[in-house]
């Protein structure tokens, strides 16, 4: 599968990366090289194989509705790029 | 141009849990922001989701509830978006192993049935919320993540209602059905239970549908309604001057009473759902399955059948009874305790609703008990006191908690039935009132209640009402 321009640019806004048009180009060839390699599991017959999420084959893992501390506004508020009061701080959200 | 309405409606309904769906944060309504995170919510690198059992639990009673099949394989998926209320720039949800699928709710319509189809049932996270500055100018808006984690239910419809009436029912009756089985306190003033509507329109006669716009902002049950009585005519006028509707996303202006077109940008989403690797499937097995089916209570709209039927209660009074699982569930102790469903049902849906509106009280903390309730019934019927002396203990009772043979003995109020007595009182009115004796004998009728309502009067209403007619007329002679 070909990658062009385009895919790149709308892949590269989906995750919010800004790109330059040297960088887009070496990403086309390297996501098409990879897509080129992955497409050699069509070769293989997977009729009769269910597709497969997760690696390992337990299930129903859960917890109790059991109330465990939080944490203290302070450390909530480490790693917070901006704060007001006891608010995260974040650029307009227009609606 | 005739058009046909056609409305699906989307529910989020956060569900009963003391603590969030992957931690244990609680989930309290109203804290100071942002007390109730931690990493795990926060969506802080390297954290391991776990999930709660029993919002997983309450998410299948729902689904069952709703007459879903139910998958047995069960998984939650990741969708991605980037939105400051999602820590994590992605949402734990399910998108292609939904805990239910293909389900049905029953509207009643002024007695008349009709099923709407649910599309699925399925359980994600909640996002937190945003807070916009009032302050004209300010560059920035703020968050609290309190809410990011709580369990949400996503019910979702087909398009299968085409009024506004069936709207309301879908919604009252689904509320009642979360209510029932207790999976969602339903508050939608504090966003527990919201609705998104999504509205097309056709022309009579045909099939296909037209291109649908989604309704997003609805805060209130009315909202909803109101929202899509004016896109239905937004799209109307749009189609008979012969333009298309533009599949978008609005958002509802309550305090203008209209719809706005979010932006585009922000309806363009490519989800790109996959399996959330940090959690688990779900295998759900039958003896699983058949608990939660046997948790399930009653639902209303069967209840409320059933009353009718066993009960002969008019199908009002029924539904009235029905509408919260309290009143129906202390009806029902009440003519276990005696076989008088009528008398029951006037006093619940009269006299204890009239108490409950007018001291705002909280109908699921009553001080009344099904079992003084049948004792005023019994007293009543024996005589021992009057039917509008019986309102005035009723009213006491639900104020105090208080037996009626209490209230009646501490107030002084037992039925008057000794002849002598009221023939007492008797003699004294009509002595006093000669010119009304001298009417009644001419032929007025009335004047007989005048007497009976004097006599009630002197005795504070206390007199047996059917002995003070009968010894009256003997007095003035019939």
């Amino acid at each position: 599968m070909k990658i062009d321009k385009k895919t790149i640019e709308y892949i590269a806004n989906l995750s919010r990366i800004k790109l330059s048009d040297q960088e887009k180009e070496v990403f086309i060839h390297q996501l098409s090289d990879i897509l080129s390699y992955i497409e050699k599991l069509n070769k293989l017959n997977t009729e009769d194989v269910k597709p497969m999420a997760y690696a390992v084959s337990e299930s129903n893992v859960f917890r109790g509705d059991t109330l465990e501390p939080s944490i203290s506004i302070e450390d909530v508020q480490l790693n917070a790029p901006a704060a007001m009061g006891v608010f995260f701080k974040v650029p307009k959200v227009i609606e | 141009m005739e058009y046909e309405v056609v409305i699906g409606l989307e529910t989020h309904a956060e569900l009963a849990t003391i603590t969030k769906l992957f931690c244990g944060c609680s989930t309290q309504f109203g804290a100071e922001p942002n007390t109730q995170v931690c990493p795990v919510c926060l969506g802080m690198p390297g954290v391991l989701p776990v999930m709660n059992k029993k919002a997983f639990e309450y998410a299948l009673k729902a689904a069952v509830a709703l007459n879903c099949e139910i998958n047995r394989f069960t998984n939650f998926d990741r969708k991605s978006y980037y939105y400051p209320d999602l820590p994590k720039n992605y949402q734990i949800s399910q998108n292609y192993y939904n805990l239910g699928i293909n389900g049905c709710m029953n509207i009643d319509l002024n007695g008349n049935r009709k099923t709407i189809r649910i599309h699925n049932v399925h359980l994600e996270e909640e996002a937190g919320k945003l807070i916009h500055p009032e302050e004209t100018g300010a560059d920035y808006s703020l968050v609290d993540f309190n809410r990011a984690g709580v369990p949400l239910l996503e019910i979702v419809s087909y398009p299968d209602m085409r009024t506004v009436d069936e709207v309301d029912s879908y919604m009252q009756t689904l509320r009642k059905i979360l209510l029932y089985t207790e999976v969602s306190d339903c508050k939608m003033q504090e966003g527990s239970l919201r609705f998104e509507a999504s509205i097309s329109l056709r022309k009579k006669g045909i099939d296909k549908l037209g291109n649908r716009v989604e309704i997003k902002n609805l805060n209130s049950m009315k909202s909803v309604i109101k929202a899509i009585e004016y896109e239905a005519i937004r799209q109307s006028a749009l189609l008979d001057k012969g333009e298309t509707i533009d599949r978008e996303t609005r958002l509802w202006d309550e305090v203008n009473g209209k719809s706005a077109r979010m932006r585009s940008k922000e309806e363009s989403q490519d989800y790109r759902y996959f399996p959330e690797p940090d959690l688990l499937p779900v295998l759900i097995d039958e003896k699983w399955l058949s608990a939660i089916k046997n948790s399930i209570p009653e639902l209303p709209l069967a209840r409320k059948q059933r009353f009718v039927e066993a009960f002969k209660l008019s199908d009002y009074d029924a539904s009235i009874l029905t509408e919260e699982k309290v009143l129906a569930d202390s009806f029902e102790e009440c003519v276990k305790i005696m076989d008088r469903p009528k008398a029951f049902s006037n006093w619940i849906t009269n006299d204890l609703l009239r108490e409950v509106k007018d001291r705002k009280l909280d109908i699921n903390s009553l001080q009344i008990k099904p079992k003084q309730l049948a004792l005023l019934v019994e007293i009543v019927e024996k005589g021992t006191i009057s039917s509008t002396i019986a309102k005035e203990v009723f009213s006491e009772m639900v104020q105090t908690g208080k037996d009626p043979q209490k209230i009646i003995e501490e107030k002084g109020l037992t039925q008057i039935s000794d002849e002598g007595l009221i023939e007492a009182v008797i003699d004294k009115i009509i002595a006093s009132n000669p010119s009304v004796i001298e009417d009644y004998k001419k032929g007025k009728k009335n004047a007989l209640a005048f007497l009976v309502g004097q006599v009630m009067k002197e005795t504070k209403g206390k007199a047996n009402p059917k002995m003070v007619n009968e010894l009256l007329k003997g007095k003035v002679g019939i």
